[in-house]
């Protein structure tokens, strides 16, 4: 790749709350077009970095995002009240609405994602897991961004879905040519789509490839235990 | 037969139970409908003051319930609390000093309300804060609708929760404060809850929602003015009007949930 753009640049960015540090001195960059995933145990900060990205909570240190950028942000399973009379179209078109976009924008992105009409009309509190990210994504794709921001995905999807999921995220960054960051506890994902893993512990935070990072070594330093995925030390391109 | 001051009266009356179904229908989305009953027990110690002291009780009220706003919104910011953990506080705290306060024969109509003869004037300023309500209302609905379903999602889409929240609570006390005289301290945040759950009974969607709950609303308060008007002159329609919204709530339950 000839003169990879920066697109996200985070120098010594520390996040506490009160007396307890979350995140400490963490620098990384992203360029355009890259898939970073996001790994780390529980509590190692991984959402409150995306907070942090989104500039909503008080941090130190300096997140630069390049002039240009258009935030997306899909966010974990949302524990929303079943009772809420609000279907999938109301959601998307109220940010449709706050963005002044066009009024068939709502449609488009649906089309997209391949989020069908009957779904538009179905209340949130009855979705599946699966038709509810769907919908989070598609409520991100609103005013057309250049980065998106997924926090856990596939948190609560049987793996049909979660394959899914992460086939959706890589079509579209593939065809919109955008930049994707992933926070994923499912490492055998991470390992088959990001293109550079951070990973976040209360040691050391580490940045790299997956094939670098995501070694039995590294891995047990992150969660100090070795997690159940490891690298596999054969290829797996063997005819069976 | 019937003045102008009386038709004055109606039309506030039903003007205020659609901002009543507006309000309520996004305060029960956002899971405060009790904040209600504490922000109209709020405006009773004041109302005290001002029986007291011989000062106009909506005056009195209006402070009050202003202040206890501006309270609630400082309470829900610092502290974190969930709305409805302050109900216990305020609502018992505000009922009781105001009881204390008010003088034992105004007590009655200042807890349960009267209907209002209002001068043009009044009524000017009556319609002038429903439109207000309405306004904000539209405005701010789809970032209330964001803000709802999720703060982190909103607030990714730029809305500004913290000045949001304090929109909504204001508009919210404005409702309760059009509606004190009449309904009473007692029952003016009842007209903001009864009508939403009814509304949410009978519909699936939010324009449908804030639809339903809007003519649960009115209805109630027409049919509530008609009975005390005709058959019960003796009464407030405040009881009367609350009664009626609890029959109509009644009646929804025989709907299967939407």
């Amino acid at each position: 790749m000839a003169n990879p753009v920066l697109v996200l640049s985070v120098r010594k960015l520390s996040v506490s709350f009160g007396q307890r540090t979350v995140l400490h001195d963490l620098t990384f960059d992203v360029t355009r077009g890259e898939n970073l995933a996001i790994i780390g145990p529980n509590g190692a900060g991984k959402t409150v970095l995306f907070r942090a990205l989104l500039n909503q909570v008080p941090y130190e240190g300096s997140i630069e995002w390049a002039p240009d950028t258009k935030l997306g942000y899909v966010p974990q399973a949302i524990a929303a009240d079943r009772q809420l009379p609000l279907q999938v179209d109301d959601l998307l078109t109220a940010k449709a609405r706050l963005l002044k976009l066009p009024d068939e924008a709502v449609r488009e992105a649906a089309s997209i994602v391949g989020l069908g009409t009957e779904l538009l009309t179905t209340r949130i509190g009855v979705l599946s897991g699966g038709q509810f990210q769907k919908a989070m994504i598609t409520f991100a794709l609103l005013g057309d961004p250049n980065v998106l921001l997924v926090d856990e995905p596939t948190a609560s999807l049987d793996e049909l879905a979660q394959e899914h999921i992460y086939e959706l995220l890589e079509k579209l960054r593939l065809e919109r040519n955008l930049t994707v960051l992933l926070v994923s506890h499912d490492l055998s994902v991470v390992y088959q789509f990001a293109s550079k893993v951070l990973c976040l512990s209360k040691g050391r935070p580490c940045i790299g490839s997956p094939r670098d990072v995501l070694t039995p070594d590294t891995l047990a330093a992150v969660y100090s235990a070795v997690p159940k995925f490891y690298q596999h030390a054969h290829p797996h391109n063997i005819k069976e | 037969m019937t003045s102008p001051g009386e038709i004055y009266g109606i039309i506030l009356a039903l003007l205020f139970a659609v901002a009543a179904g507006l309000v309520g229908s996004f305060a029960l989305m956002k899971r405060m409908l009790l904040a209600s009953d504490v922000i109209s027990h709020v405006a009773l110690p004041g109302i005290g003051l001002a029986y007291l002291f011989g000062f106009s009780p909506i005056v009195g009220g209006a402070t009050t319930l202003f202040l206890g706003t501006l309270l609630i919104w400082q309470l829900q910011k610092k502290t974190g609390l969930a709305t409805d953990a302050m109900v216990g506080v305020v609502f018992a705290g505000s009922l009781a000093i105001g009881a204390a306060l008010t003088p034992q024969e105004d007590l009655v109509e200042a807890l349960f309300g009267r209907f209002q003869v209002l001068s043009f004037f009044t009524f000017l300023l009556g319609v002038a804060a429903v439109l207000l309500v309405m306004l904000v209302i539209f405005r701010f609905r789809d970032q209330l609708l964001l803000s709802l379903f999720s703060p982190e999602l909103a607030a990714a889409t730029s809305v500004r929760l913290d000045r949001l929240n304090l929109y909504f609570l204001l508009v919210f006390s404005l409702t309760v404060l059009v509606g004190l005289r009449f309904m009473g301290a007692l029952l003016a945040g009842a007209l903001i809850i009864i009508p939403a759950t009814t509304g949410r009974r009978l519909a699936s969607n939010v324009p449908r929602f804030l639809l339903s709950s809007c003519l649960a609303s009115v209805a109630a308060v027409g049919l509530g003015l008609l009975i005390t008007g005709f058959l019960l002159p003796n009464f407030s329609p405040g009881p009367i009007v609350v009664a009626v919204s609890a029959l109509f709530f009644a009646l929804s339950l025989l709907k299967e949930t939407a």
